[in-house]
């Protein structure tokens, strides 16, 4: 179970995506992420996912391998979803019980889903494709102009690639220590949220207490290995912007184009489709609350 | 020849903290320890648990300074703190437990991370790496995951960032305390080829006996002082002394004391099965 979490793993593959700069990767991550934000619409999320399916194929990342990391986050997509369809205000399509479902909460439920989904897709292709430690220098050099404001940008990319490095082994010890407690009759599996919440105490203080003599060893592996902050320090893999990044801002710059365009020229939900769910769920509610 | 790393009478002491955090005493942990070792020498320091062998590693690599005595490695002396980044990288040094000395994600961005910090320039971090990871036999391995090794790989993966620094010593503490047979037998064959191919001063620190038999020399340390001194036959001869600091023989040395023992006629300080054929089928001719 601890084992599916993918965010922050690097798949190792040759394609054209790994090549790129992480610099070029995190603008591109980031901008994309505003895309999605910037028109509630639904050509525009069509549009969206087709770029980014293009992208995962180029990435040439299995798509099972992809969604592995989406099941974690599963429960956040139908909470989502049922927060929105039941707790919006609106154009009243159905209504039983204490729920109303609206118009505008349905709009609302897909518009969300599509896009969560497809932001989580999103960054999972840039940590997939990125090492940790690209993606802290892509972020150290993205950062750099902070430095003037006494941000000490070197030491938290350190920390962020450290902490990166160190989650599969952290995951790995909890789910040893999760089963010695189990061993020893630990009750990790009762019904009661208050038994169980209380149960992961003998769970964490140990994981706590390992975590901490691991970075009191690694900081001295480190300081053995001669490391003494960010000055002075220079890269094996020194970043320079190659032909691919080029392609790649330019063909960014026309994605952000083409959204913005479809955004403006197009408004919200095609009319057919809400018809379409409305006659749907008039005819499932009442069937439903017949039984 | 001259001395690479010389330890003169050096103590070291730990605070013993009760449960407020306030200092209820001093542990002694090394007390008027003196070692030297010349250049390209294998030397393997031996003791049980807390007899200070590994306080006394960090001291080669200043990672620890004493309270008396002094180290000086190459030439520098430790207390030197201008000297600290360039004893480092004269000195590097393995750590017991191989998941906690890997920094990078990938096995040759770890590697890289020494020469990255001395700011080698990319070009030359980049033939660093190459060439120490083909030093440990772990080229094939460069862009794997360092969480997808096995033990001994990734002891050898650690060897090799030392390497890319280019240091003239390497001072192994435990390496092998946590890995399987197999992984044992991978990190010693690594230490073994680079004392004899690139002739860097090893300084391994063990509490396997078996590790030990290939050293040039042996110090036992025990209650943070040293107690033995001698080649691996000096000091395996002495079963009953080795024995008063809680330390056993090689199994084959043992052996080899039994046989002895029971009547046959073989030398003392038989290190190897290699030798304890070789002398067996010699008295068979005879």
């Amino acid at each position: 179970m601890l084992k599916d979490i993918t965010l922050g793993q690097y798949y190792r593959a040759d394609s054209v995506i790994h090549r790129l700069d992480p610099r070029t990767k995190i603008v591109g991550t980031l901008v994309y992420m505003i895309s999605l934000f910037l028109f509630n619409n639904l050509i525009c999320y069509v549009f969206a996912a087709v770029f980014l399916t293009f992208v995962v194929g180029l990435s040439k990342i299995p798509p099972k391998f992809m969604f592995r990391g989406m099941r974690s986050v599963l429960f956040l997509l139908v909470f989502t979803v049922i927060y929105n369809i039941f707790l919006s205000t609106g154009t009243v399509i159905v209504k039983f019980w204490v729920f109303t479902i609206t118009y505008e909460g349905i709009q609302q439920a897909v518009c969300m889903l599509i896009r969560l989904f497809l932001l989580i897709v999103g960054s999972s292709l840039m940590t997939l494709t990125t090492t940790p430690n690209q993606l802290t220098d892509g972020l150290e050099s993205l950062f750099k102009p902070l430095k003037i404001f006494k941000v000490p940008v070197h030491e938290m990319a350190m920390m962020m690639s450290i902490a990166l490095r160190f989650i599969p082994i952290l995951m790995e010890e909890t789910d040893r220590i999760m089963k010695a407690q189990i061993a020893r009759g630990a009750d990790l599996e009762n019904r009661n949220i208050f038994i169980r919440v209380k149960s992961l105490i003998p769970i964490l203080v140990p994981l706590f207490v390992s975590a901490f003599r691991r970075a009191g060893d690694l900081a001295l592996a480190m300081e053995a290995r001669c490391y003494h902050g960010g000055e002075g320090r220079t890269r094996m893999k020194a970043m320079s912007f190659s032909a691919g990044d080029i392609v790649a801002w330019v063909i960014l710059a026309g994605y952000i184009f083409a959204v913005v365009f479809l955004g403006v020229t197009f408004k919200t939900f095609p009319e057919f489709l809400v018809l379409e769910m409305k006659a749907g769920l008039e005819y499932l509610i009442p069937t439903l609350s017949a039984r | 020849m001259d001395k690479f790393i010389e330890i003169d009478k050096i103590a070291y002491d730990y605070n013993r903290l009760d449960e407020e955090g306030n200092v209820e005493g001093v542990n002694r942990a090394l007390d008027g320890v003196s070692i030297d070792a010349k250049r390209g020498e294998f030397i393997t320091i031996l003791g049980a648990n807390g007899s200070g062998k590994s306080t006394l590693a960090k001291h080669i690599n200043a990672l620890l300074f004493p309270a008396e005595g002094t180290v000086t490695v190459d030439g520098n002396n430790t207390a030197d703190e201008e000297k600290l980044l360039e004893i480092r990288q004269c000195a590097g040094m393995i750590f017991q437990n191989p998941d906690n000395q890997i920094i990078g994600t990938i096995v040759e961005e770890d590697v890289a991370f020494g020469p990255e910090n001395m700011g080698v320039e990319s070009k030359e971090i980049r033939e660093r790496v190459d060439e120490s990871l083909k030093a440990v036999g772990m080229y094939d391995y460069r862009e794997s995951s360092p969480n997808k090794l096995s033990g001994g790989q990734k002891q050898r993966v650690s060897i090799a960032g030392v390497l890319a620094m280019h240091p003239k010593c390497i001072i192994m503490d435990e390496p092998t305390a946590m890995l399987d047979p197999q992984g044992r037998r991978e990190v010693i064959r690594a230490a073994r080829a680079l004392n004899d191919v690139e002739g860097i001063t090893i300084i391994l620190i063990t509490h396997y006996m078996e590790e030990a038999i290939y050293s040039d020399r042996i110090y036992v340390m025990d209650a943070g002082r040293v107690v033995m001194e001698g080649t691996p036959k000096e000091i395996f001869s002495k079963t009953e002394e080795l024995k008063s600091h809680k330390l056993t023989i090689p199994q084959v040395t043992a052996v080899a004391v039994a046989l002895k023992e029971a009547g046959l006629n073989l030398p003392d300080g038989i290190l190897s099965r290699k030798e304890l054929v070789a002398e067996l089928a010699r008295l068979k001719k005879e």
